[in-house]
């Protein structure tokens, strides 16, 4: 029917495609059905670019306000070994942020607008790094299972349909590759070292093991907009698939070094899932809105990175520069 | 060989590199702009490295494993310069201690990379490589900031001021100073800084600011000899936290 220009609010499937050009529309999702990739210049659809800056910005600030509390530990890294390989890592992560406010430049937002976001609290960054990494041993299993679980995601991302953020994710993934032999190197040593280093890596992994749970978000609600963005190749898989794909691939390789894991429930059943127990998703909300145990403490950091560094960018910002977007 | 004399001169070296590979390090995740960040970073990850390659030719000279000798000296045992100890401050001192740091540290692996101690001069021309972009990086950066805007100039010449005495205390003279020059080990700390003052006035010339009138220098001494600020103790204690807590591990 034509004409009519009402749009039900609660349709969100509806309201994410009003006012598209019907044609244009479905040329975008024929190309992203037959594979190909979108690249800056193409034609898309609001929502699509929305969602995309949304994505690619929360994970660029991931990986700055990751390099925090990993960070800390560079300076007290035990040994010339793990000291190189922790400052090598920690860079590698700050190139990621780099690589990925770049992907999201070719989307119409700026560095500087993103970074903006990120201190005044508007725009998010992955759970986990909420908390502290309390020992040597918080740092290593961040680096093993953090980064592992962030593999799983972005491997999946990385086969999206925003040629940008996929090539910037091919890259990164070679790199993250390398954290978690580093951090599997790392817990291997804790956890068949010392009885005190025993002991250390087995506390870290308790404390982090919620956090862990928490890393893939809540299931996911079943609604034509996630409907929408699987068509879109912009979310690639659901929560709880890459939660599974986790467990599966991790908590043998915990168990094999002696180690437990703080969820009686925890187990693979008949059909080859792994139960477990629920995460507290209240504890989530809570902590994602700002009443986690670091999140004031990583903001006040990075504001005060962004101020301190304030007449660097503005020595910087001459006559004869001009802003420039990246190109992809 | 006066192999007491290599040993002093790669203490003081490795020292120094391992110290301001830790400052470089601290700015991990707080650089001014994101490619500064990882600027830094790079050179703390080279910087960690050559001092790591220094101590293993002092364990070759009958000294402690590097691990050992990095992770489990006090502070009175570093022969490190003053100039490198002092907190990174805000990105004016670090860059300029950058700056005053790597020129001399340049020309001092240059020299060495003929040096007759054949174990250095090997390790020297491997390093003065890598050392040739941390000059190249920080050249740019106070050529650019020393002449930016009114701000940046005032913060890098005061960053100059304050960093300049402490700079001086980097050629304190070693106790072996005439053996090193006779056996043709090394050139000297007195040759060092004729050639480091010529280097760096030029790119200062460039970059609009102004060594400190001479009459005002008075070398900060006494890091060669163990003698260092309060802030080398902290530093110290927190490099080896996790080493020292199982010392029986490997880690």
């Amino acid at each position: 029917m034509y004409g009519n220009a009402y749009i039900d609010p609660n349709d969100k499937a509806a309201m994410m495609l009003a006012g598209e050009d019907p044609q244009k529309l479905a040329e975008f999702e024929a190309r992203i059905a037959r594979g190909e990739k979108i690249e800056p210049k193409d034609w898309m659809p609001k929502e699509y670019r929305k969602q995309l800056i949304r994505m690619i910005e929360q994970h660029g600030h991931s990986e700055i306000i990751g390099a925090l509390p990993e960070g800390t530990w560079i300076t007290r890294a035990p040994g010339f070994r793990r000291k190189l390989a922790l400052m090598a890592k920690v860079q590698d992560e700050v190139g990621h942020a780099q690589l990925l406010y770049s992907a999201a430049e070719t989307l119409g937002k700026s560095r500087e607008a993103m970074i903006n976001d990120l201190i005044t609290g508007k725009s998010k960054y992955s759970n986990v790094f909420n908390y502290p990494a309390y020992t040597w041993a918080d740092a290593c299993i961040i680096a093993w299972l953090i980064d592992a679980g962030a593999i799983i995601n972005q491997v999946a991302n990385a086969k999206g349909s925003y040629g940008p953020y996929c090539r910037a994710l091919d890259r990164i993934c070679t790199e993250e590759s390398f954290h978690l032999k580093y951090g599997h190197d790392n817990v291997v040593t804790l956890a068949t070292g010392t009885p005190k280093q025993r002991e250390l890596v087995q506390a870290a992994l308790t404390r982090w093991w919620p956090p862990i749970m928490h890393f893939f978000g809540p299931s996911d609600k079943i609604s034509n907009h996630t409907e929408v963005l699987m068509r879109w190749k912009v979310k690639m898989a659901t929560n709880d698939d890459m939660r599974q794909q986790f467990l599966n691939m991790y908590v043998p390789k915990i168990w094999d070094l002696g180690l437990t894991l703080p969820d009686p429930n925890l187990k693979k059943n008949d059909a080859g899932k792994w139960d477990y127990t629920e995460p507290d998703w209240e504890e989530f909300k809570r902590v994602i809105n700002g009443g986690g145990p670091c999140n004031a403490e990583r903001l006040a950091v990075r504001r005060n990175a962004e101020e301190r560094g304030r007449w660097v960018r503005e020595a910087l910002n001459t006559a004869e520069s001009k802003y420039i977007a990246p190109l992809a | 060989m006066n192999t007491e004399a290599i040993k002093e001169l790669l203490y003081k070296m490795a020292d120094d590199l391992l110290i301001i590979g830790h400052r470089n390090s601290e700015w991990t995740g707080l650089g001014p702009i994101l490619e500064e960040d990882i600027s830094f970073s790079s050179m703390a990850q080279d910087k960690i490295g050559q001092s790591q390659a220094l101590y293993v030719l002092l364990h070759e000279l009958g000294e402690q494993e590097p691990d050992t000798v990095a992770f489990t000296r006090n502070a009175n045992q570093f022969h490190n310069a003053q100039l490198l100890e002092l907190p990174n401050g805000e990105y004016d001192f670090s860059l300029i201690r950058h700056f005053l740091y790597d020129h001399a540290d340049q020309l001092r692996f240059e020299a060495l990379a003929n040096s007759s101690y054949e174990p250095l001069a090997k390790v020297a021309r491997k390093v003065k490589g890598e050392l040739k972009y941390h000059v190249f990086h920080a050249n740019t950066w106070v050529t650019k900031l020393g002449s930016a805007n009114a701000e940046s100039h005032a913060r890098m010449q005061a960053a100059l001021n304050h960093a300049w005495n402490y700079a001086l205390g980097m050629f304190e003279h070693s106790t072996h100073e005439d053996i090193l020059i006779a056996e043709n080990i090394f050139i000297g700390e007195d040759s060092l800084q004729d050639k480091w003052l010529s280097n760096i006035s030029a790119v200062l010339l460039k970059a609009g600011l102004s060594i400190p009138s001479s009459d005002t220098w008075n070398p900060v001494l006494g890091g060669r000899k163990g003698l260092h600020t309060e802030h080398l103790g902290p530093l110290v204690e927190e490099m080896s936290e996790v080493f020292r807590y199982d010392p029986t591990a490997e880690w």
